[in-house]
């Protein structure tokens, strides 16, 4: 299985060129093999996360070939834990939004399914390239795809929409390109190679200032894709004029283009700069939490809403990730596939009655839960894992990421802790105005609740849901490599006390006190007080069978029942 | 110098002649031949293949000829196959547009021949006679070209615009000649070079330098010299308007090449200044203008202005690796603004001019296949992955940064992002739009092998530029290392 990734990359565009030769009118036969080749690209890319060595430090299922030699692009295709689980989000996601598109699409089938493949390719691509150009080309490639769902096949609003969409991100992504190209001239003058390989800028040490000025051509990029506040202007739009496929694709995997962007290539490969920029980062996260959950409470349009909410738990995730501590960026990284899970479904939800109703006004709707009660289940996990219940995936998410920001820095800690509270606000009082009271529109009386097919495309989702809130050590062990490789980088003294307490159980104080002592911007912003409040997380790293340490909260959180006493004193007190 | 030409010079020659000699068979043909027949384009395809075929004898030459006059080498090679390429497919897509407009043909093919010719003269040109007599047989011919359709007001008025405005230009252009001239005591390019080498800076020659760059700034529609090129490229028959967005286009810069980097080294940093101050200008001021037109032949005027200025990154560049960019994306424009002008012409029919906007209401429905080339094309013009557009935009850029000019490349990127809103503009015509009462395109043979060939390099060279970039580095490679003599 030498061409593994290549067979999973391409198979969404060869069925797209299968479907240029439908004809246009047997929209029966569209529908089927579109459906057919989404679940296969899904199907084939299960064997992911068996196959997927969680101890290997290295990119797996490396594919290499010359492409453009007299530059030194590669077509170099790897993966590691962390690109593995955003890829099988992606074709898991890609394949309910082609199967929630089964009725919600009647015009211009052929060229919609068509789109939607050709863009999970470009979605693929980018997750697995380890070439930059190669990546930029597929990062690039998702842009047209998704102008068109947009345009095409979107509400009132589209060609605006549309274009912002458009215009936004190609304008982060060519800056991006420049900061590319600094690096690979950068590259050029140390080794006297060409050469966009990633792996190799990785382990690069450049000077600062160089990391300075690449940090921000590649925030630009990234940022805007997260989208941060005050980039985020045209979420709100691209989201609320977006078919529901679009909007299930948007927030389910493009977002996590971005947050992807910053912990595969900003932080390991600029990481001074990183540290440098984390005021700003988190500066403009605490803005996004706090304001798109404010925003979000005061939408009057259901889809509004979720896009807002998904400005706040995106900021949420660059608050974790940039914590630069190894808690916090597994945080991060769960966060990213619960945001998947739950806001992609929490827009196939809005999806849902729009397509029976063509209206997302909120006052519209209220007392569905009577009319449409599996629905209203539905919803309820759904704004349940939203918003981070325990036992549903959001929990664990936020957990992580409220411990690693807590170690980090206690103010940075309140207000994401506040940011959830809105969260809970926003989101509780959706779930009130539209499932709640009396069917008072007539029109709802007769609503028809989830069809079959409707369902099946809730019930993976919520599958994962339970399934990451209460056992969530498999997909932790999945991205430890890939969080001690960033951490290595960006916080090198976190590294050296896994792998010092790894050998040598230290005691707990001593373990804790090392790491933050050696850091004196740590010490800086913390006091003694903080720095003894990383302890109990650095206190309980386990070790892994071959003497590697594990990621520390695989053994504290994976495992509830087995450590009962290690969660206590993470309980959000802020609720 | 001693003037004079030996036999063996006839032989360098061999495509220039095989390209004239065809011009007059074309001439005598058009006589010959019973009137509507569509034979005379096919003669006209003929001569320039046989061209094309005669530049293969010179794959790998690198000499200077008739003493000094004009160079054979890989540079000039790369722009006579872009001159010639893009010649026939103006032949092909002339075909049945001469028929609707009711123009005899005759003329017209041999005229375009003469342009070709005229470029391939600039291309080779290492004297400043031969570069401005290239220049001339080139120009003459557009204008008359661009006025080729006499009951037109607006071709007329487009030609006489041209025509004036060119001579003036001409005339600077001449006038900053004179003066090189005049201060090395010679016209040879490599001459000049070494006789400015060790000199001091002479404020007459940075006048010269002024004079030349305006004068060639008109020539590639560079800002503030570009009013000319919206009306007459409206005006204009269409297969004209490509041509002469492409091939007059790459031609004159191939001159510019010449002229500084093989004549003035010693003045780089003047000339780079003003050409990065012409670019800067160039980009910005072309796609702000290309926004708000409504008939697409205008807003691809200023488009095509704008990617002047893409193109003049490449020689503020200097550097091999800028030519190189240069001669890359030239070739990919070629492909990709004829191809956007091959479904220009494919919506001309004998009652609708079929060149704005609003003719391409809804053209997925009638016709997806233009439609989606012509999607393709507007994507690689806005150099979007995987066209050929964004890899031609990705070796100007890397060429910009490598040689310290971040700024351009930052106003050239930015630029880009511009240029996609009034790109995706027109795609919003074809796609997006739920009227579909644009007119109806028609495609002949010969307009469908353009297209097709258009499509084929745009997305082939987007995908896999290996060949054409190595081909483009070598070639960049032979400019200002002055070839040996002829034996």
């Amino acid at each position: 299985m030498t061409h593994y990734l290549s067979l999973i990359l391409f198979t969404p565009l060869a069925g797209a060129l299968v479907l240029l030769f439908v004809n246009k009118q047997n929209e029966n036969a569209i529908k089927w093999i579109a459906n057919i080749v989404a679940f296969v690209g899904f199907a084939i890319s299960v064997p992911l996360w068996f196959w997927l060595n969680p101890q290997s430090p290295d990119f797996q299922f490396v594919e290499r070939a010359p492409w453009i030699p007299s530059i030194g692009a590669e077509y170099f295709l790897g993966i590691d834990g962390f690109a593995a689980l955003l890829i099988l989000l992606t074709t898991m996601m890609g394949s309910i939004a082609v199967l929630s598109s089964w009725s919600a699409i009647t015009e211009r089938v052929k060229e919609y399914y068509i789109f939607l493949l050709v863009l999970q390719t470009g979605m693929l691509g980018a997750f697995m390239a380890l070439d930059f150009l190669l990546f930029f080309l597929f990062w690039e490639v998702m842009l047209v795809p998704m102008y068109f769902l947009i345009g095409i096949w979107g509400s009132s609003n589209r060609l605006y929409s549309a274009i912002k969409f458009f215009l936004y991100t190609l304008v982060g992504s060519v800056v991006m390109l420049l900061g590319i190209l600094a690096l690979y001239f950068h590259g050029h003058t140390v080794t006297g190679v060409y050469s966009f390989d990633v792996t190799q800028y990785q382990g690069m040490n450049l000077p600062f200032d160089l990391q300075w000025w690449i940090f921000l051509s590649f925030f630009l990029g990234f940022a805007i894709k997260v989208p941060m506040f005050p980039f985020h202007t045209w979420l709100p739009d691209a989201h609320t004029d977006a078919p529901t496929a679009g909007s299930v694709i948007l927030a389910a995997v493009l977002l996590k283009m971005g947050t992807y962007g910053f912990l595969r290539f900003s932080l390991p490969i600029l990481p001074e700069a990183s540290r440098h920029f984390v005021p700003m980062i988190v500066t403009l996260s605490a803005i996004g939490i706090v304001y798109g959950a404010l925003v979000a409470l005061a939408q009057k349009d259901w889809k509004r809403l979720v896009a807002y909410s998904s400005v706040s738990h995106m900021a949420l995730v660059m608050l974790g990730m940039f914590a630069l501590n190894p808690v916090g960026i597994t945080g991060s990284i769960i966060q990213q596939l619960n945001h998947g899970i739950s806001t992609g479904a929490l827009f196939l939800i809005v999806g849902i009655v729009y397509e029976r109703r063509h209206t997302r006004e909120i006052s519209e709707y209220g007392g569905l839960s009577k009319v449409m009660p599996v629905y209203a289940a539905v919803f309820l996990v759904m704004t349940m894992s939203s918003i981070g219940l325990p036992t549903l995936n959001g929990f664990i998410g936020e957990i992580l990421i409220l411990q690693g920001v807590f170690v980090a820095n206690k103010a940075w800690a309140v207000i994401a802790a506040s940011g959830i509270v809105l969260g809970a606000a926003y989101m509780l009082y959706l779930y009130q105005r539209t499932m709640f009271g009396k069917v008072e529109n007539p029109k709802n009386e007769t609503l028809a609740d989830l069809s079959g097919r409707e369902f099946a495309t809730f019930a993976p989702l919520i599958i994962l849901a339970v399934w990451i809130g209460i056992y969530p050590k498999p997909f932790l062990d999945r991205i430890s490599t890939s969080v001690n490789r960033v951490v290595a980088r960006v916080s090198p003294q976190y590294a050296t006390a896994l792998a010092a307490d790894c050998v040598t159980p230290l005691p707990v104080a001593s373990a804790a006190g090392t790491p933050a002592a050696a850091d004196p911007r740590l010490m800086a912003r913390n006091n003694a007080d903080s720095a003894n409040s990383a302890a109990p997380f650095l206190s309980v790293l386990p070790c892994g069978p071959d003497g590697q340490p594990l990621e520390p909260q695989a053994g504290t959180l994976g495992a509830p029942p087995t450590s009962p006493t290690s969660p206590t004193p993470l309980t959000r007190e802020p609720r | 110098m001693p003037a004079g030409i030996n036999a063996i010079d006839f032989y360098y020659l061999l495509p220039e002649i095989v390209l004239t000699a065809g011009a007059l068979a074309v001439l005598v043909a058009d006589v010959l031949l019973p009137r509507g027949s569509r034979a005379l384009a096919w003669i006209t395809v003929a001569v320039l293949g046989a061209t094309l075929a005669s530049l293969l004898p010179f794959a790998d030459t690198d000499v200077e000829v008739a003493n000094g006059l004009i160079a054979v080498d890989r540079f000039a090679l790369f722009f006579k196959v872009v001159f010639l390429v893009s010649a026939i497919m103006t032949v092909l897509m002339s075909v049945r547009y001469l028929e609707i407009e009711e123009v005899s043909p005759g003329e017209y093919f041999f005229l375009v021949l003469c342009a070709t010719l005229g470029m391939m003269i600039m291309a080779g040109g290492i004297d400043l006679i031969t570069s401005f007599i290239g220049l001339e047989t080139m120009a003459v011919s557009f204008y008359i070209l661009t006025g080729f359709i006499k009951p037109n007001q607006r071709s007329n008025e487009a030609a006489v615009k041209y025509f004036l405005l060119g001579a003036f230009s001409l005339g600077i252009l001449l006038y900053g000649m004179s003066l090189l001239y005049g201060l090395s005591g010679s016209t040879n390019l490599h001459v000049m070079a070494s006789v400015f080498a060790g000199q001091a800076r002479d404020p007459l020659l940075v006048l010269a330098v002024i004079l030349v760059v305006s004068g060639m700034a008109f020539k590639i529609a560079a800002v503030p010299f570009h009013m000319w090129a919206p009306d007459v490229y409206e005006g204009a028959p269409t297969p004209i308007t490509a041509f002469l967005s492409v091939g007059s286009k790459a031609a004159a810069f191939a001159m510019i090449l010449r002229i500084f980097v093989e004549g003035l080294p010693s003045m780089t940093s003047d000339w780079q200044l003003l050409f990065e101050a012409l670019a800067i200008v160039t980009m910005t001021v072309g796609n702000v203008a290309a926004l708000t037109q409504s008939n697409l032949k205008r807003m691809l005027a200023y488009s095509s202005i704008a990617h002047a200025g893409y193109l003049l990154i490449g020689v503020v560049a200097g550097t091999p690796l800028g030519v190189s960019a240069m001669l890359i994306y030239l070739l990919i424009y070629t492909f990709m603004q004829l191809g956007a002008f091959t479904v220009i012409v494919m919506m001309r029919r004998a009652d609708v001019v079929g060149d704005e906007l609003k003719d391409f209401s809804g053209l997925h429905v009638r016709h997806p296949v233009a439609a989606f080339a012509m999607l393709l094309f507007m994507l690689s013009l806005g150099g979007i992955p995987p066209t050929a557009g964004f890899m031609g935009k990705f070796w100007l850029f890397r060429a910009a940064i490598e040689s310290g000019y971040v700024g351009l490349a930052v106003v050239g990127v930015l630029n880009s992002a511009v240029s996609l809103y009034y790109y995706l503009r027109l795609v919003v015509f074809m796609y997006l739009k739920k009227e579909t009462t644009g007119s109806e395109p028609t495609a002949s043979p010969a307009l469908a092998l353009t297209l097709a060939v258009a499509v084929a390099a745009t997305l082939v060279l987007g995908v896999y530029p290996r060949v054409l970039f190595e081909v483009a580095e070598k070639s960049a490679q032979t400019l200002g290392l002055g070839g040996a003599a002829a034996p």
